[in-house]
């Protein structure tokens, strides 16, 4: 059934949309521009205390005792917290609660929270920590994740079931591998690496608690995931969630690293509980590198078997997947890694062995294309190895695997709309690549690779069959539809998405639209701001609750007139009769007439996805209701002299589903290969041999300034996704995935080297020409 | 404790702040103008700049107690200067941002529309390479930039109908 006809016959958008694919400004894109809008860190209450943490300098060690007691008696200290007195374990997949919100009888990595203190300013705060005294018994501590694998001892987690260091291992097989490496015409086997890497929103992490008197506490938290924090925050704290309250204020950038319950969050808490003043907590940039939850460092080694047309007919995957200290989203991060591959070309044959170890390294986590970024840069290498050695042009082989639109891929997952083979004409007109891959001069090449990405999951983190979004609106007499959403804008324009689609389906103007978003006190749940999610699941039930609002209003209207309710059309803000075109009515004169017949008018939507998902245990992890779909091609130059690579220009085609508004959506795909584009030649999240963070700042930790950025050119294809809302995809994470493995081909273009480990540093590109120089 | 004078945005403030506080804290904290953001407290970033006497200037790096007699202008002060002038609505560059979509996550926008200001107050005509040095200094995670780069383009033209 195609999107429209969901809409049934009175659809308001037979006659064109009136908000949906323009590029109307964001809700909160002024309040933004002014300093209007408020950050948690902008908040500030009376009487408020401000909360510092003491952090392990050890990356493994037992603690044997802590003693607060010179901490507690400086004047201006309120409040002294450790371990013992939050015990409750936590974690955001429930199956592995593996995190305290500070360390009770041991540290994993050097940062690891162990106490806490609350005092009268931050400079106070900071003396008292210098006066905590924990003694250590040093623990040995495994930094490598190949050592984590084959070492048992020490356990960097006592207490699970198996004793050795293996978070997760996630072992599936379709078809059969194998067979095919006899059969086939080449076998292209090699290793690649991907190494460790951040968020480094701008915003750094920041809580603020207020327990009051009637035993209620309000939390404003920097979350991109407000429910599981109120979860999270009930089960640590021990009481009731519905006497918690948790709100996200304006969100300074997530990209996944705001996605875990932290430390910060259940310490304020319990502090402004234990004080009886409000309490806030905000990191410095060096807290916020070792709370990481970046991109998982992994190992992974490809064999990909196909015929002499280029026609894949078996991929084989082994991947060692570094965790750092904790869970973390670890066990999805796992099946990510394998079960998010298998698009956009079709795999007869496809086998992965993934695991993910413990390390005492910073934990790691969900970062923007989580868990799949770092397979397809490997994958896509692999694939454009074997285009070139059976001298087929790197997007005709691409071309000839395509996967096809409304299909299945060989795990199970349900494809609807595809609209890669369009972005691979995008950008292979873009670029003018027939005229140009393979023929520039010696040192500048291009590179193509493609992608996809879901657009949200089946699985819920915690099992249960209630909707995955609600959305709820609210009428005003004045002509104001308030809606609540519990999803979280953080800074993707979630808020201005859901205003788009409301006023849509209502037929009235944005401006009369007000969002109030991420508040658990007034917003029905949504699962949050994860796994590219927000657009399909939040937009969906927005677009339920407004259909049913919409219904009524027409009813009204139909029965005042004494017309068919096929002939009442909300446009803009204006009620005509399309049975007597000279007769209208304002919407505000509208919901008065419906207020009468109805009483107070309100409605809600909800969202749930389809049954989706192979029939074996993992099945649901990674199927989504739709797949976007992404091809780069990007431009290089490698400076043979000084092995620096220059990235000079990328040009980013993407399948978005529907643009509800291309202007966002731009930006998303700017946002998204710039990320990319510095994971490959800039960033790295280093640790030295003790395990202590290499340059835990913003000018170590090199994100790109204005003048390392590439030039972007993005292009938006619509594949109209039968089941998005009004056709949309997701545009947040996709985009990202393809950057690198583009960059690492049109290296192989521009002077014949084969990168496989990230980062592309000027020693690996000197090193490979010196090889390469040597085999010749 | 010590008594400041500063002068932000057009008026003058009396207040008592720590001898070592930034001006960044004293806006922040004492002032209460938390458009300037803090990002990194350590010069890194740019979300903190304000303009000195007209100039892009880290206020997480200026002591407060240096910058007394100083005319300083936050991300608060464009629009009531703006209305001053006789404008209405909100700043140009302001006005610009927003409708480029220059804006995602927000953190970073006062630092970066106050240093396009300021590039535009001395080159109301730059070139693409003349924006990207400007705005150098200023991270942002969000956008790539192009959308930014935009919006300093249009608020030169003019052109924001």
């Amino acid at each position: 059934m195609a999107a429209r006809d969901q809409h049934g016959s009175e659809a308001p958008w037979d006659q064109g949309f009136r908000v949906i694919g323009k590029e109307n400004r964001k809700v909160d894109g002024m309040a933004k521009a002014t300093g209007e809008a408020i950050y948690t860190d902008d908040i500030q209450l009376p009487g408020m205390l401000h909360a510092k943490m003491l952090r392990s300098p050890h990356a493994h060690a037992r603690i044997l005792s802590i003693d607060t007691s010179k901490a507690e008696a400086l004047p201006g200290v309120i409040g002294v917290l450790v371990g013992a007195e939050l015990p409750v374990r936590y974690g955001v997949i429930p199956w592995t609660p593996d995190e305290t919100a500070l360390a009770v009888d041991k540290v994993r990595f050097i940062g690891d929270e162990v106490a806490a203190v609350a005092a009268l300013d931050e400079d106070t705060a900071n003396a008292a920590i210098r006066l905590i005294e924990v003694e250590y018994e040093i623990l040995e501590s495994i930094l490598d994740a190949e050592k984590a694998l084959i070492t048992p001892e020490p356990p960097i987690h006592e207490d699970r079931k198996r004793r050795d260091n293996i978070s997760k291992h996630v072992e599936l097989e379709f078809g059969d591998v194998e067979a095919q490496v006899s059969s086939a015409d080449i076998v292209v086997e090699e290793d690649y690496s991907f190494h460790s890497t951040t968020h480094a929103a701008m915003e750094p992490h920041c809580a603020v608690a207020v327990a009051n008197s009637d035993g209620r506490l309000t939390l404003w938290s920097s979350t991109q995931i407000t429910h599981y924090v109120h979860r999270a925050l009930a089960r640590v704290l021990q009481l009731d969630p519905a006497r918690i309250r948790v709100i996200q204020p304006c969100l300074g950038g997530g990209f996944g690293g705001k996605s875990d319950p932290f430390s910060l969050e259940f310490v304020v808490a319990q502090l402004a509980i234990k004080t009886g003043r409000p309490v806030k907590m905000l990191w410095t940039r060096e807290e916020v590198f070792y709370a990481h939850r970046g991109r998982h460092p992994m190992k992974m080694h490809y064999r990909t078997t196909a015929k002499a047309d280029g026609t894949i007919t078996g991929v084989d995957a082994k991947l060692l997947i570094d965790g750092g200290a904790y869970s973390s989203f670890g066990l999805v991060t796992t099946y990510y890694s394998g079960q998010l591959l298998t698009g956009p070309y079709d795999f007869p044959n496809y086998r992965f062995d993934s695991t993910r170890v413990f390390t005492n390294r910073p934990p790691n986590g969900p970062k923007r294309g989580h868990g799949s970024v770092q397979p397809r840069f490997a994958f896509e290498v692999q694939l454009d190895e074997i285009a070139q050695r059976l001298n087929i042009d790197p997007i005709e082989i691409r071309r000839r695997n395509f996967l096809g639109a409304h299909t299945e891929t060989v795990n199970g997952q349900r494809i609807t709309s595809n609209g890669f083979l369009e972005c691979l004409q995008e950008v292979e007109a873009a670029s003018d690549w027939k005229a140009r891959h393979g023929k520039l001069p010696h040192g500048r090449g291009i590179g193509v690779a493609g992608s996809m990405y879901i657009s949200g999951t089946n699985y819920p983190v915690y099992p249960n069959k209630m909707p995955q979004a609600g959305v709820q609106l609210k009428i005003d007499r004045s002509g104001l539809v308030t809606v609540f959403t519990g999803g979280n804008d953080i800074g993707q324009g979630s808020n201005s998405m859901v205003a788009y689609l409301v006023a849509e389906e209502l037929g009235i103007q944005p401006s009369h639209i007000k969002v109030i978003a991420a508040d658990t006190d007034l917003c029905p749940v949504d699962l949050g701001a994860y796994s590219s999610r927000v657009t399909f699941m939040v937009g969906n039930a927005a677009i339920d609750a407004a259909r049913k609002l919409r219904h009524k209003l027409v009813e009204a209207v139909a029965v005042a007139w004494d017309v068919a309710q096929k002939d009442v059309r909300f446009m803009d803000g204006t009620v005509v009769d399309l049975s007597a075109a000279a007769r209208s009515m304002t919407h505000v004169e509208a919901f008065h007439l419906a207020e009468e017949m109805f009483d107070t008018l309100g409605s809600t939507g909800a969202y749930n996805t389809p049954t989706l998902g192979g029939d074996y245990r993992g099945g649901t992890i990674g199927s989504a209701p739709a797949y976007s779909f992404t091809a780069h091609v990007a431009e290089v130059e490698v400076d043979t002299e000084t092995g620096r690579i220059t990235v000079h220009k990328v040009w980013a085609a993407h399948d978005c589903g529907r643009a509800l508004n291309p202007m966002i959506v731009r930006g998303q795909i700017e946002g998204s290969t710039y990320m990319g584009a510095a994971e490959v030649v800039l960033e790295s999240h280093d640790l030295n041999r003790f395990g202590l963070h290499a340059g835990p700042s913003l000018l170590d930790y090199r994100i790109p300034t204005a003048v390392d950025t590439p030039e972007l050119a993005a292009r938006i294809i619509e594949s109209i996704d039968p089941e998005g809302p009004f056709g949309a995809k997701e545009a947040g994470e996709g985009p990202l995935h393809s950057t690198i493995p583009a960059i690492a081909n049109a290296v192989f273009d521009a002077v014949g080297i084969r990168l496989r480990h990230l980062p592309f540093t000027p020693a690996k590109v000197l090193a490979a020409l010196r090889a390469k120089e040597e085999q010749a | 404790m010590r008594v400041l004078r500063l002068h932000v945005n057009g008026d003058c403030a009396e207040v008592a702040a720590p001898e070592h506080w930034t001006l960044l804290e004293v806006l922040r904290y004492k002032l209460g103008l938390t458009g300037s953001k803090q990002g990194c407290d350590k010069g890194d970033c740019g979300a903190c700049t304000v303009l000195i006497d007209g100039v892009p200037t880290l206020a997480c790096l200026s002591l407060a107690a240096t910058v007394e007699g100083k005319q300083i202008t936050t991300i608060e002060g464009l629009v009531p200067a703006h209305r001053a002038a006789g404008g209405e609505g909100v700043d140009p560059v302001q006005n610009a941002f927003d409708k480029t979509g220059a804006l995602q996550c927000g953190f970073c926008q006062p630092g970066m529309i106050l240093s396009a200001k300021a590039l535009l107050a001395k080159n109301p005509n730059p070139s693409l390479k003349e924006i990207q040095e400007s705005l150098a200094g200023n991270l942002c995670r969000c956008t790539g930039y192009t959308q930014i780069y935009e919006a300093v383009v249009l608020a030169a033209k003019g052109d924001l109908a």
